[in-house]
């Protein structure tokens, strides 16, 4: 996006730094009550069910989320809400009814140390290094997205941001602790909420509502290549496909957006995926843990549920809401694109007419327009322009519009795209200010789940074992203001090698996706054996990795994108071969930790292993009446989640 | 925990709405961009953000769990 930076009034600022005010005095309130470590890493375990809930929700719902479930949104419609629907909210139940009585009941004061007090010190080092890396990483990608976008968009200066957005994270976790990020959680997530619903509001307003939106979706989706979704001029989709959830998935990858097909859909993001990060990812399990009571933390998930389900409203409708206005004519709206600058479009009319004359094939043709011009294209409409005898006689004028009608979309501009278009002076200062807390509740999240792990899991177990209370809670203080610094630095480390973080979060993604099966079976199994989950995780790991190495998807090289050793399967898109891969991983994990645990002895009695695993554990005695137990909730919350679906169908 | 979370949330949610109601009130902000029909979406969404916010304030000094 190059377009000319917003600029903010008194107003907008105003409600910015009301924002910032409130933030930091949360923290400050909350610094006389931080006195032992476990009040700064646990909150003391004081905090009711609604507040930990919506901090659940907060500290998964990352900048990043927003701007890319609105980019999905206009990418593959409405399908999208899988994620939801099929990932997120079975999970959370799961989470809630099954495996936090033993995440609570058990005492652990976190994910790793539950490993350990399962299986042994294998687990648990393997589980806490790879994620206090990963929550470093995490951070910094979302800072330098963060960064990158207050630049692009107000003409911030990107080093400024990212100092001052971080001291503000630290100012507040670093008063009060996990409370403090807790806190600021909930009324972030109002913000959230309350920032950007006007903007759907109006944008669904302005497309004429959900019919006339469904309407021109459907004319989109039998003429994608016009609008620049694929690079197939032939490729026709059903009128449904960006306005159905499962009829296009039915009909196998090539009749939906995604590219995928049914059993990757429904095993691997929908359960091998999901269950793995809402089940075992400390950063929001963390959020459980420090709930008052048992069935405050076995509720916690399933208040987060309730308007996660409807989330997709928020973030998901506005990406189709632009799709639908992009095929609208008069609106004056289309997908935000990279704009080929003036003193680029000379040459780039130069090449399309040279390579017509040369009669240039289309790879060699695209290559060159892009480094004329610095911007990637859709084929389809470049291939028309070289097929087409008129392109030598047309005027440049007419040349330079159709050159950058051929420009791919800059799907992740989506969302800042409509709060441009529909948020006067005020609410645009609401909308940005909604950003940037979405963006601190991510950070916030990830740098409490750091220190944590960091102080119990490693420092602690490993380094400096046997010290006082204070000395623990001073290295939490001093960890957190590290895990900041990492951050930043991990965030520009991201702005200069993009493809070493793509190489990072590829090798993230290796370690996540067999994790699930050895949780499962570690809390449903008791024969599982501690060599049994160690072998079998890093088994799932290296299976991940060859999986890659061995498999790529329709329009990638060999290389990052894999099939580096040997192509043995081509798949239809970068997604598929995700779910794919998890779901192989998955496999692979499982059954080298059902075998190696038939094989070894078990090193921990029946005794031990109480409170820790579902068959040895005395059911508990339920006080409440049947209606408010976790069991029942999450039926019900099910059973909705079910219906959603079928309204959708 | 010593601090009622719905304090603050009540609080800055009551000062954003009157933030918002005073633009939509003296100023004529939506006459810069293009949406029809013509709507005062800062007096409209000021008035919902203070509501909310008197709701959550009222509700933690008459509520008395925490």
């Amino acid at each position: 996006m190059n377009q000319a930076a917003i600029h903010l009034s008194l107003v907008d600022y105003s409600i910015l730094g009301l924002y910032i005010f409130f933030v930091i005095g949360i923290g400050f309130a909350l610094k006389r009550h931080m006195k032992t470590s476990a009040d700064f890493f646990l909150s003391g375990r004081s905090i009711p069910a609604w507040v930990t809930g919506l901090a659940f929700l907060s500290a998964n719902l990352g900048a990043l989320e927003l701007v890319g479930m609105a980019a999905s949104g206009a990418k593959y419609g409405i399908a999208t809400c899988h994620f939801y629907w099929v990932g997120a909210i079975p999970a959370m139940i799961f989470l809630a009814v099954f495996m936090m009585p033993f995440y609570y009941g058990s005492k652990a004061r976190s994910v790793p140390e539950y490993l350990k007090l399962r299986f042994d010190e294998r687990a648990r080092a393997f589980n806490s290094v790879s994620f206090a890396v990963m929550t470093i990483f995490a951070s910094g990608i979302s800072l330098n997205a963060l960064a990158k976008l207050l630049n692009q968009l107000l003409g911030w200066d990107y080093n400024i941001c990212l100092w001052v957005c971080s001291f503000i994270v630290l100012l507040y976790v670093l008063k009060g602790g996990l409370t403090s990020a807790i806190y600021t959680e909930v009324l972030q997530f109002f913000m959230i909420v309350l920032g950007f619903a006007p903007v759907v509001f109006l944008g669904l307003k302005d497309a004429g509502g959900w019919g006339v939106v469904k309407e021109k979706l459907a004319g989109v989706a039998t003429h994608p290549a016009t609008f620049n979704l694929v690079s197939d001029p032939a490729k026709t989709f059903a009128p449904d496909a960006w306005t159905s959830a499962w009829v296009p998935l039915l009909g196998g990858p090539s009749a939906n957006p995604m590219g995928i097909d049914l059993f990757a859909m429904v095993f691997g993001l929908g359960f091998v995926l999901s269950f793995g990060y809402w089940c075992t990812n400390f950063l929001v399990v963390q959020r459980a843990m420090a709930a008052k009571d048992m069935t405050a933390a076995r509720n916690t998930p399933l208040v987060a549920a309730v308007p996660k389900m409807f989330f997709p409203l928020l973030v998901i409708l506005p990406g189709m809401i632009a799709l639908a206005l992009t095929a609208t004519p008069g609106k004056g709206y289309r997908l935000p694109q990279s704009i080929i600058t003036q003193a680029h479009l000379p040459a780039a009319i130069a090449s399309i007419r040279q390579s017509v004359v040369t009669h240039a094939d289309l790879a060699s043709t695209s290559r060159s327009l892009s480094s004329a011009s610095g911007a990637s294209f859709n084929r389809a409409k470049i291939e028309e322009l070289l097929r087409n005898p008129s392109t030598l006689s047309a005027s440049d004028e007419a040349l330079a519009i159709r050159i950058q009608d051929a420009v791919v979309n800059d799907y992740d501009g989506v969302i800042l795209s409509l709060v441009k278009r529909y948020c006067p002076t005020g609410l645009l200062g609401l909308a940005l200010t909604a950003l940037l807390a979405s963006f601190m509740s991510g950070m916030a999240g990830n740098v409490t789940a750091f220190n944590t792990v960091w102080t119990y899991d490693l420092y602690q177990a490993y380094i400096a074992p046997n010290k006082s209370d204070d000395h623990y809670y001073w290295m939490g203080r001093v960890v957190t203001i590290v895990g900041i610094l990492l951050s930043i630095g991990a965030a520009y480390f991201a702005s200069m090698w993009t493809n070493a973080m793509d190489i990072i979060q590829l090798v993230f993604a290796f370690v996540n996706a067999p994790l699930f099966a050895t949780f499962l079976l570690g809390m449903f199994w008791s024969r599982t054996t501690g060599t049994g989950a160690f072998v079998g995780l890093i088994s799932g790991t290296l299976a991940s990795a060859l999986f890659h190495a061995c498999t790529i998807s329709v329009g990638n090289l060999p290389g990052v994108k894999g099939g580096y050793l040997h192509n043995f399967w081509t798949l239809p898109s970068d997604m598929a071969q995700n779910f794919w891969l998890a779901s192989f991983a998955f496999t692979v994990c499982f059954a080298v930790t059902v075998i190696l645990s038939l094989a070894t002895r078990r090193t921990k009695s029946d005794e031990e292993l109480k409170g820790l695993v579902y068959s040895l554990t005395p059911r508990q005695i339920e006080l409440q009446a049947w209606y408010a137990r976790p069991e029942f909730i999450g039926i019900v919350l099910l059973v909705v989640c079910v219906i959603l679906n079928f309204i959708f169908w | 925990m010593g601090l009622d979370i719905r304090f603050p949330i009540g609080m800055m949610f009551t000062l954003l709405g009157l933030i918002l109601l005073g633009t939509g009130l003296f100023t004529d902000a939506n006459a810069a961009l293009r949406i029809t029909p013509a709507i005062n979406i800062n007096l409209i969404w000021g008035a919902v953000l203070f509501l909310f916010g008197a709701l959550m304030w009222g509700s933690a000094v008459f509520g008395k769990n925490k």
